[in-house]
Parts: structure tokens; C-alpha cells; sequence
């Protein structure tokens, strides 16, 4: 019996391969298009460039665990095996991109202020909301009935989320020293036009590596709703 | 009256683990020593110097009760664990916040011993000086065990009953128990130092709003990690 069979819901609805090109050529085309065109910047010169990276990828972050928290409510709230497999591929792959955003922002932080960290609310929150997502993973792969994974990992996604804005709270009163947030009005046309480019870039190829991984996530839930009925004698052969 | 019913529930879960610890006291012991070793640690790192020893006292005291209170937290469940102790638990009537509860204050004055013990070591391994504002700091102290007492007994009901529990719940506790360390270390601090910045007063409004949100949250929650 093919494990898509025993999955009550059916097979999962494959992400279309011409997503995963657009977002790949879309991506390119997009990285390409925004260091061509951009001019140095007057006080950081080329280093400017790295926020076409680094911003992208921390807001398609927090855009990543949003869909948890959702994603996790849903299935506290409907017992719904799938929204759980959505927070689950989502909080992979936002913890992806968060790890990215840090690197990118020590590897921008080391030539611009000296220094590759510094304890600012900002740079700490997405810190903690990392170590959080990786308890959040770790919790998963330690649990190994599945339901109790499932509740367990949504309470613990939940917690986390509300924690993200009360640490930021607390660190920021702690101490501060981070540049203004850099909001698209305060950017030249020519630097706004690759930073949108490149948002819509990582947004595309973020819900193609949520989908897949989604996709992946539900045939190993049915592979071992299979094995859970084959020992209980549910099914032979 | 189903609310009496309910503090009744939650006295006799309280009594219980009380009693259990109280009777074999292994448990406190080795908790308590284990916290003031890790102070001894702390003074080896950071000292042999008298005002660097003065200066890193609050944020020492507060990391080895967090390391100690997280085998408390662990050990809460696993005693629940032989025997099917938990599911005989969950069987009886009532509200599954009792049983939160009930542990809750169980770990809290379990704790709050173990912080007399190493809060009276640390004051002289580390050359602390009593402020005139103490009763301030006992309050802060209070309020921060609340913090991390009600997010531990939260994380370790799921934490115990899992592979790899030594490691899990401190991966899981640590970085949700940041604002509460940092405000409670922060007040701690400023007071131990005459408080001349006047911002322990803020801190301390801040770790009860944590604490408020905390409480709710693990509150909420906890009926959805129990029953699994």
C-alpha cells in the first residue's frame, strides 16, 4: 500500500516545478539587477549592497515564523495534522533565514561599526527568536508519537512568539545602540527599487521551500501513520 | 463550589510533592549544593579580585539558581513518571490547571529554599554588601522565582516525558526566560549598588508584567501539553 493511500487527507498537492524555477531565475535576475545598478553609497560604499541580502531575509523570517504561530493556533484550535506540518516546514525554514539574517548582519556589523555583535535589542531578539526555533526543532525530532509532537511543538511555538516582542522590550531597555530602522522612505529610489526586487525574490523562494518541504512533511506523516497501522496489524503487505 | 474543589486539588498536589521531596531529601540536597557549587564556580571564573567578584554578584546569583532550578523542574515530572503516577493524576475529576498549579507552588517554595541557601552563600563568597533596600531585593527575588518557576514547570511537562530530557528543556528554557533573567538581574543589581540610575523601580514593573504574561500563557497552554 503506498503511504499516500493511508493518509486521510490524500496525497499532498505537489509545488508545481515552475515555481521553483521562477523563484530561482526570479531570485537571480533580481541579485544581479540590484548590484548592477545601485551606486556605491557615500558612506558605506559597496558594503550597501549586503542589504539587498540581509534585509530580504529578516523579513521573510519573521514572515516565516508568523506562518507558525498561525499555522500552530490552527491546529491547537482544529486538531488539524496539517497545520501542523505547515508550522513545521515553516519554522524550518525560517530558522534558515534567520541564521542567514544573523551571519549576513556580523559579516555587514565587522567593517561598518567595528565590531561583528553588538547587544542591541534588535540584533539580541532575532538571537534569541533563533534559539527558540532551534529548541522548537529540537523539541520535534525528540518526540516520537506524533499528536503529542504536534500539540507539544505548537504550545511551545506559540510560547515563543509571544516571548520575540518581550524580549525586544526588555533588551531595549537594557541598552541600545542600533542605528535607526531603516524604512523605504528614507532610501534612495535607485537603492528601493533592488531592495523591493529582492523581497519579492525571497519572498517567492521562501514558499517554494515551505511548500516542498511541506510536501516532503506530509508523505513522512503518512509513512508513519503506515508504520503505526502496520504494528498494529492494521494492514498487511 | 467547584473553585474550592479546586484549591483543594491543588493544596493536596502541593502537600504531595512536598512530601515526597521532604521524605527523601535527596532531591534538595543535591539541588541546593549543586547551586551553591556553581557560585563557587562563578567566583573562580570571574574573581580572585574583590570589586570584579562585587560587581558580577547579581548576575552570578541569579544563573546558578536558574542552573540548579532546572533539575527541580525535571524532577517534579519524573517522579510522576514511575508507576503511571501522571495518568492515575490525570484521571481524577477536575481542572487541569489544578495539577499546573498545584506543581507550580510545589517547585516555587522548593526553589525559594534553595535561593535562601545559595542567596546566603553568594553574599559571602562574593563580598556583597546588604543594601538599606534589601526588602526590595527579597521582593525582586520573589518575583523572578515566580518568572522562571512557572515557565520551568511549563517546559518540563513536556521536557521530562521525552528523549533527551537533560538537554531539551534547557534548550527550551533558557531563551524564553531571557526578559525575566535580564530585568531581575538588572533590579538585583541596581539595588545592590544604591540604585543612583533610580531604575530598579522600572525593572521591577516590568518583571510583573512578565510574570502576569508568563502566568497566563503557561496557564492557557498547559491543558494542551498534560493531556497528550
Amino acid at each position: 500500500m503506498s503511504p499516500a493511500a493511508t493518509n486521510q487527507f490524500g496525497p499532498p498537492k505537489p509545488a508545481p516545478a515552475w515555481l521553483g524555477w521562477l523563484a530561482f531565475l526570479f531570485f537571480t535576475f533580481a541579485q544581479v539587477f540590484s548590484l548592477m545598478t545601485s551606486p556605491a553609497d557615500a558612506m558605506m560604499g559597496h558594503l550597501q549592497k549586503n542589504m539587498y541580502v540581509h534585509v530580504p531575509a529578516a523579513w521573510v523570517t519573521f514572515g516565516a515564523f508568523g506562518v507558525v504561530l498561525v499555522a500552530s493556533l490552527y491546529f491547537l484550535w482544529k486538531d488539524d495534522e496539517r497545520a501542523d506540518l505547515l508550522a513545521a516546514s515553516s519554522a524550518e525554514v525560517g530558522s534558515l533565514f534567520c541564521g542567514l539574517t544573523l551571519v549576513l548582519g556580523m559579516l555587514w556589523g565587522r567593517p561598518t561599526w567595528g565590531v561583528w555583535w553588538s547587544w542591541d535589542a534588535r540584533l539580541t531578539s532575532t538571537l534569541v527568536l533563533f534559539l527558540i526555533f532551534v529548541g522548537y526543532l529540537s523539541l520535534r525530532s525528540f518526540v516520537e508519537d506524533p499528536h503529542r509532537r504536534g500539540q507539544w511543538s505548537a504550545a511551545v511555538g506559540i510560547l515563543g512568539a509571544i516571548n520575540v516582542p518581550i524580549v525586544w522590550m526588555s533588551v531595549q531597555w537594557w541598552r541600545t545602540l542600533h542605528q535607526i530602522q531603516s524604512s523605504p522612505r528614507g532610501l534612495a529610489p535607485e537603492y528601493l527599487r533592488g531592495l523591493m526586487l529582492n523581497l519579492a525574490a525571497f519572498t517567492l523562494l521562501t514558499v517554494w521551500f515551505i511548500w516542498r518541504r511541506y510536501e516532503a512533511a506530509r508523505y513522512e506523516r503518512a509513512a508513519e501513520h503506515a508504520a503505526q497501522a502496520a504494528a498494529l496489524g492494521g494492514y498487511h503487505g | 463550589m467547584a473553585f474550592r474543589d479546586d484549591v483543594r486539588r491543588i493544596r493536596a498536589i502541593v502537600w504531595k510533592d512536598l512530601t515526597t521531596e521532604r521524605r527523601s531529601k535527596a532531591g534538595f540536597n543535591s539541588v541546593a549544593s549543586l547551586g551553591v557549587t556553581i557560585l563557587v564556580l562563578f567566583g573562580l571564573a570571574l574573581g580572585p579580585d574583590g570589586p570584579a567578584l562585587h560587581d558580577a554578584a547579581a548576575g552570578a546569583l541569579w544563573l546558578a539558581i536558574l542552573f540548579a532550578g532546572v533539575l527541580a523542574f525535571n524532577r517534579s515530572y519524573q517522579v510522576e513518571l514511575d508507576g503511571g503516577a501522571l495518568e492515575a493524576l490525570l484521571l481524577y475529576p477536575g481542572a487541569r490547571w489544578a495539577i499546573f498549579a498545584g506543581k507550580l507552588i510545589a517547585n516555587l517554595i522548593f526553589v525559594t529554599l534553595m535561593l535562601v541557601i545559595v542567596v546566603a552563600v553568594g553574599i559571602v563568597l562574593f563580598s556583597v554588601d546588604v543594601p538599606a533596600s534589601w526588602p526590595q531585593i527579597v521582593l525582586i527575588m520573589m518575583l523572578g522565582v515566580l518568572g522562571i518557576v512557572s515557565l520551568g514547570t511549563f517546559y518540563a511537562a513536556m521536557s521530562s516525558r521525552s528523549r533527551a530530557r537533560e538537554v531539551l528543556l534547557p534548550l527550551l528554557l533558557y531563551p524564553m526566560l531571557i526578559p525575566v533573567l535580564l530585568a531581575a538581574m538588572s533590579a538585583t543589581k541596581a539595588l545592590l549598588f544604591g540604585d543612583v540610575m533610580n531604575e530598579a523601580g522600572a525593572w521591577m514593573q516590568m518583571l510583573v508584567i512578565f510574570d502576569v504574561i508568563f502566568l497566563v500563557a503557561t496557564f492557557l497552554a498547559f491543558e494542551y501539553v498534560i493531556e497528550v
